[in-house]
């Protein structure tokens, strides 16, 4: 058996064996072997690394005329280290969940769903062609919607799972209809034979409609409001899912897509469009990030920023700037959330960051690996963010777009909430009774938090893991006479300037009771906005459904039915049945006299 | 001796027929229309004996017909029997036999 196509079923049969064998009987055993199968795909993803490009066949699943779709693994830079990240991480959060879930009563489904997720992962990392990425993209969606509701006693759990499958649906509705129309162009739906010259129109809607497939999984906007709210799931989940693989999937898909297409190719309103979605996004949930008060909301909303950020590198026609980020981002955004969770759990399950406090002196290493982790993000020179996040601001500054002091604006915010977030947490005295017995978390949580803090700064120095990165050259040294730098680094002062001054020290937000505050706080009220539009359209639909089932379908067609069979009837009756014995014979003598003209002369 | 022909045989026993359709349809009396549907079987069994007349088997008409009509007019003289009877228990129930006037069947 070749190694690629373990990479694909070690993960499935963990979670047959898991759901099918094992179960809550069993739960430690289940818990060990996804974690030790998540190793060995790691393993092997490694040994895939630096091979030359290859397209590993396994079967072909349908083939009607020009149509050709297989089962079939493509290996190549981008896929081989995107499947570095995806098992690097995913061991890492199965590490962390043998601590954080140690005590769940429902531990065995818990590590099933998540090995298959992992096994969706990987068929969307490996798939050839965009049926077959259309088909895993689906698993992972309803992976996601089973880790969300893991705790679906809770009704927000279970509301949020639907509310998370549901706006997928709505994307990957557009993302099915711009694979049809990607396939009408080209005619194959296979990324390697994808060429395409000229940029039509047509082109250009089947571009936007398969990014509607990213704007679902990777929650831009309009539909960003489920991520927030997948943070209802257990935080190993979130960290895996909703911040390093699932949500970068539409960013991957993106790259992979554009370029099997080549970038030449993309018609420039198209990419434009999504270069401007990803900086909105980006721009309006770190302004939404800066008023929230949930430590894994921060998190939530911090990861679409960031996402807006490889979004509109990616549409900026930089896509290896995206790629480079999503690959650095993976990692200490998992640390983050794994952090968060450790916080969380070493809190009794408080999220309120007001409620917590002082907790650099309880857990200092969860409390430093913390600390590395929100440097990363607000790409402080030297750790993996500062390149990544540079990339981007050198594609935007390229391409002359004034999408340049968006992202720039964004790394302010970023640092602001994210300092915020560190200074209310962790710095200052303890505000709450779980936050005072706040102890160390166990060795299985902090092992993979110091493993991610080593990869958020080591992540750029391992380079020719990553996709097509000659085209970024890592100056080791931040180069301080560069325009781009200064910016970065001008941003980075003004947020943690602004950060200090606002909340070191305070027990309460100073800014709680600002009018733009309370729109941040609400989510520029989407949610509500989303809410009425929807009752608005249900409502519509419930009328003219009304009226189709009252008047059309109980008043004509079976009322009207029923009214036909009962005149006709009483006509019968009446004219008919009238008890006189001439009247039947007569009758009966013309029936014959009528069959027998019918059957003879006719 | 100069006999009908075949067409003549036939054409009586359709007038025949006619008045007697036209009499059980016409007629209110059970009786008569009794009677009229006799007649009407007489019309049929006429068309059946005109028909075998015509009919040469071996040089003779064909008497299997002839015989059948007499059967025919036994059963007739048998339903008749029973038809009457069935008039008379009428009459015993309603004290009418107008047909006018027995129309219970009228939905």
């Amino acid at each position: 058996m070749n190694q690629p196509l373990l990479l694909l079923v070690l993960p499935l049969l963990s979670a047959v064996v898991i759901h099918f064998l094992l179960k809550q009987k069993m739960a430690s055993i289940a818990a060990v072997l996804g974690t030790v199968f998540t190793a060995a795909t790691l393993g092997i993803s490694l040994m895939l690394l630096g091979k030359e490009a290859t397209t590993v066949d396994l079967f072909n699943w349908i083939q009607i005329g020009r149509l050709d779709i297989g089962i079939n693994l493509e290996l190549d830079q981008l896929s081989t280290g995107m499947m570095v990240v995806v098992t690097g991480i995913g061991l890492l959060v199965h590490v962390f969940s043998l601590g954080y879930m140690k005590d769940d009563d429902a531990k065995a489904r818990y590590f099933g769903n998540l090995s298959l997720f992992m096994f969706s992962m990987t068929g969307i990392v490996l798939a050839s062609n965009f049926i077959m990425m259309f088909i895993f993209w689906e698993l992972v969606g309803l992976s996601s919607y089973l880790l969300i509701g893991h705790w679906y006693q809770k009704e927000s759990a279970a509301d949020a799972a639907k509310k998370a499958f549901l706006s997928n649906r709505v994307g990957d509705f557009g993302f099915l209809i711009g694979i049809l129309m990607i396939w009408g162009v080209s005619g194959t739906v296979i990324f390697d034979n994808m060429s395409i010259t000229a940029g039509t129109p047509f082109l250009a809607a089947a571009v936007l409609l398969v990014f509607c497939g990213a704007i679902g999984k990777s929650a831009q906007l309009p539909l960003h409001v489920w991520l927030p709210d997948a943070m209802e799931g257990p935080t190993p989940v979130s960290a895996l899912i909703h911040a390093a693989t699932m949500v970068a999937a539409g960013v991957y898909m993106m790259a992979r897509f554009f370029y099997s297409v080549g970038l030449d190719a993309i018609p420039e309103c198209s990419a434009m469009t999504i270069a401007w979605i990803g900086g909105i996004t980006s721009l309006l949930a770190a302004l939404m990030a800066t008023q929230q008060d949930d430590i894994k909301k921060i998190l939530a909303y911090s990861t679409l920023s960031q996402l807006g950020y490889m979004i509109m590198a990616v549409g900026l026609l930089a896509p290896e700037a995206g790629m480079f980020h999503l690959y650095t981002h993976a990692w200490f955004k998992a640390l983050l959330f794994l952090g968060s969770g450790a916080v969380i759990y070493a809190c009794h399950h408080e999220q309120n960051i007001w409620k917590m406090g002082g907790l650099l002196k309880r857990m200092p290493i969860t409390a430093i690996t913390f600390l590395l982790g929100t440097l990363a993000l607000t790409a402080v020179p030297f750790t993996s963010g500062f390149y990544s996040k540079e990339g981007i601001l050198h594609a935007a500054h390229e391409a002359h777009s004034p999408l340049l002091y968006v992202a720039v604006a964004v790394a302010a915010l970023t640092t602001f909430y994210m300092f915020r977030l560190f200074f209310i947490a962790f710095l200052g005295s303890a505000r709450s009774h779980g936050s005072e017995d706040a102890k160390e978390v166990g060795p299985f949580m902090l092992l993979p938090l110091v493993v991610l803090a080593t990869m958020a700064f080591a992540s750029p120095l391992l380079p020719k893991l990553f996709p097509s990165l000659e085209n970024i050259d890592i100056h080791f040294m931040p180069d301080l006479a560069n325009g781009l730098v200064q910016m970065s680094l001008g941003a980075f002062a003004v947020g943690f300037a602004g950060a200090f001054v606002l909340y070191k020290g305070k027990t309460s937000d100073p800014l709680a009771k600002n009018g733009l505050m309370k729109v941040y706080r609400n989510k520029f009220y989407i949610d509500e906005i989303y809410a009425k539009l929807i009752k608005v359209f249900q409502d519509l639909l419930a009328a003219v459904v009304h009226f189709l089932d009252e008047f059309v379908i109980n008043g004509l067609v079976v009322g009207g039915l029923t009214r036909l069979a009962q005149g006709t009837g009483n006509i019968f009756r009446n004219k008919m049945q009238t008890g006189s014995l001439q009247n039947y014979a007569f009758l009966f003598g013309t029936g014959i006299i009528l069959v027998i003209y019918l059957t003879v002369f006719l | 001796m100069a006999t009908a022909s075949l067409t003549e045989y036939l054409f009586m026993s359709g007038i025949l027929f006619s008045i007697g359709l036209a009499g059980v349809i016409i007629r209110r009396n059970i009786i008569v229309i009794f009677m009229c549907l006799e007649l009407m079987l007489a019309a049929a069994s006429l068309t059946l004996v005109a028909f075998s007349r015509e009919n040469m088997v071996a040089g003779l008409p064909d008497y299997n017909g002839q015989m059948l009509v007499f059967f025919v007019i036994t059963v007739a003289a048998a339903e008749v029997a029973v038809g009457l009877a069935i008039i008379v228990a009428l009459y015993r129930a309603r004290q009418t036999v107008n047909t006018e006037d027995l129309t219970s069947l009228q939905g």
